[in-house]
This record gives C-alpha cells, sequence and structure tokens, in this order.
C-alpha cells in the first residue's frame, strides 16, 4: 500500500450532479445509484478488500449502519475487486450492506468520481455522501492508509436532514 | 498501529461530543489537569494490549490524570464484546466497574455470559442480577449511548483515545503517552 504522493485527489466536490451508475453487487445482481433516489446515498470507495485499514473502516461502518439508517441513508462500499471477492469478503466480515464492483471497465465509476489512483489501479479511500435528488453534498479523500471515521459521514447526513426538514 | 502516527492531519478536527460527567466511570481526581478518555471493546486485542500500558500510565501519571473508559463495542467482528460491555455496566451499577473493567481485560479470551456472570460472582456481586440484565440488554441503550458518542467524536477503531477532549492519534506505547498527558498537564 505505501505508494507515491499522486497530487491533490479532485474529487467530485459538494453540489455536482452524482454520476449515475450501475454495478454488480453480487454475482448476478447489479445495484445502481438511481436506485435510491429520494434517500441519501452514501458513497464509500476504498483501495481494496481484504487490506487491514479497508476491514476496520468497513467494519466500523458496518456497526454505524443503524446510525445511517436513521436518517434512512444507504451505504454502498465500492472498490475494483471483483464480485466473487467481494462476496467472500462481505461474508467473512458479516457485512450488512451491498459491496459493488467497479471492475470492468476496472475502475470506471471511481474515474467519473475523481478518484481514481492510475498508477496503482485501485481508488482513493473516499466518502460522498449524495441526497435524495442525486446531488453530492460531501466529499472527502482521506490518506489512502487513514480509515476516515464515520463522523463526516453523520454531519453531512445531519445537514441533509435540517435541510430537508420542514420549517 | 504504525500507520496511526499518520492520522494526525484530521487530529484538530476531531474532539469529543459528548463531554466527560457524571455519566462516566473515571478513575483519578474530577479535577485532575489531564483526561484520557479509552473507546475501547473488551473482545478487541489492540484494546487488550494497551490495558497493562495504561495501568503504568496511570502509576506513572498519579493524581494528575483521570481516566475514562467508554464502550465501542464492534459487535460484528467481536461476537462477545457486546455483552462484556454491558456486564462491566451491570457490574457498576453495583459499584464494581472498574473491578469488572480489569477481570474482562485480563479474561480476554473467556467471555462468553457464563464466565461473565461467573466473573460477577467472583467480584461478590449479585451475579443473578447481572445474568438477568444481561438476558434482558438492560445496560444496551447505555453502550449505545457510548457508541455513538464515539462515532460522533471521530472513533475509527479500538482503541481510540482523547486527551483532554481531543482526539490523539500518536503511538500510545507508555512513553509518548505519559509524554503527551504531561504536556497537556501543563497547557
Amino acid at each position: 500500500m505505501a505508494t507515491p504522493p499522486q497530487g491533490p485527489a479532485a474529487q467530485l466536490p459538494a453540489g455536482t450532479r452524482a454520476p449515475d451508475f450501475a454495478l454488480s453487487s453480487a454475482p448476478g445482481r447489479t445495484v445502481s445509484l438511481a436506485d435510491f433516489r429520494g434517500r441519501p446515498v452514501i458513497l464509500a470507495f476504498y483501495p481494496a478488500d481484504w487490506s487491514p485499514v479497508c476491514g476496520d473502516q468497513m467494519a466500523l461502518y458496518n456497526e454505524v449502519l443503524p446510525e445511517f439508517e436513521r436518517y434512512n441513508a444507504q451505504l454502498l462500499g465500492i472498490s475494483v475487486d471483483g464480485a466473487w471477492c467481494h462476496a467472500a469478503f462481505a461474508r467473512d466480515r458479516r457485512l450488512h450492506f451491498p459491496l459493488l464492483a467497479d471492475f470492468e471497465p476496472k475502475g470506471a465509476v471511481a474515474r467519473r468520481y475523481g478518484v481514481y489512483r492510475e498508477g496503482d489501479g485501485f481508488s482513493e479511500r473516499a466518502l460522498f455522501v449524495v441526497d435524495g435528488d442525486g446531488i453530492v453534498r460531501w466529499s472527502y479523500v482521506s490518506p489512502v492508509d487513514v480509515n476516515p471515521g464515520a463522523d463526516g459521514i453523520l454531519r453531512a447526513l445531519e445537514a441533509i436532514a435540517e435541510a430537508g426538514a420542514p420549517a | 498501529m504504525s500507520e496511526r502516527g499518520r492520522m494526525s492531519k484530521r487530529a484538530a478536527a476531531a474532539a469529543l461530543t459528548l463531554p466527560v460527567g457524571e455519566r462516566d466511570h473515571a478513575q483519578g481526581p474530577a479535577d485532575a489537569p489531564v483526561t484520557l478518555v479509552e473507546y475501547g471493546d473488551y473482545e478487541c486485542p489492540h484494546c487488550g494490549h494497551a490495558y497493562p500500558i495504561l495501568k503504568q500510565v496511570r502509576q506513572r501519571l498519579g493524581g494528575s490524570l483521570r481516566f475514562v473508559f467508554r464502550n465501542f463495542p464492534l459487535r460484528e467482528s467481536h461476537p462477545h464484546a457486546e455483552h462484556a460491555a454491558e456486564a462491566a455496566e451491570a457490574a457498576g451499577a453495583q459499584g464494581k466497574f472498574w473491578e469488572m473493567h480489569d477481570r474482562l481485560f485480563e479474561r480476554q479470551f473467556a467471555l462468553d455470559d457464563d464466565y461473565l456472570i461467573e466473573y460477577a460472582g467472583d467480584l461478590g456481586l449479585d451475579a443473578a442480577r447481572v445474568g438477568r440484565e444481561l438476558a434482558a440488554g438492560t445496560y444496551a441503550p447505555r453502550v449505545r449511548e457510548d457508541f455513538r458518542s464515539g462515532v460522533t467524536s471521530g472513533v475509527n477503531g479500538t482503541p481510540t483515545f482523547f486527551i483532554n477532549g481531543l482526539r490523539y492519534d500518536e503511538s500510545w506505547d507508555v512513553e509518548p503517552l505519559v509524554a503527551a498527558l504531561e504536556q497537556a498537564a501543563t497547557r
């Protein structure tokens, strides 16, 4: 995982429309961003299944799911691993949210979100919170070996809930 | 752990959202110049590793340190962590939180419910009551409250430490931790 710095990431900023995508969530099953219109979606791009920090990050989010659900938000993990690899990883870690395979063409969705690491062949550790209208409301790129936690996500979800609440 | 030093970029942003107060289990004087908060999981091997280190650190700092433990059980990774946390709270309700806390870290390899109840008996507690409270989930809301406060404070794994309310992302070996606490005490 030790990689030379590649300059500042140019992830899609808040206020941009989140590019739609359709990715495999399990062998033979596809999930698209548009499926969740009307609900906030958390996109958690991560470099790879099985690597230690990713495991910790996904394990943490697994535990925080009840907090995300309070905002009716859907969490989607995304990496360049294939669907079978995701299936094994999710089963091993008992993950209760979909892992999407940005596998073919490799990293295409990460590229559209501005978080693909060309030299490495995997994505940044990047978070996007997309509101119910499909607009990116918050994005963050963590150092690739640092678990970014969930506090930023929860603050973004709180801000969306407050903005959407009737006056 | 070797990567922890690199997390300092975010340290300024990560602060305790739930201040230390009456609800907390604390060792050391309430007016100590330094408060160290640990978010931990009784089944987490890293927390088990930190346990004797923290004992040494508390010995070194003496009365200038207040130590607080909050629960952050990773239930899917550690199937016994939730009930272990609730057992410590149940012991706390009978006045022996820290005795149970120590027992759990010292017996991290044996955290089934039967053991938790046995430990309560060993500590002279009403073990049957602890058993009933575990079955009823009496302290689950309290554990969840700890967990939620950790998530919103930027806890990203266990153990995570806060020194006087700010997340501490550097090494928690004895010497660097003592140095950081002593520095905070003089600030």
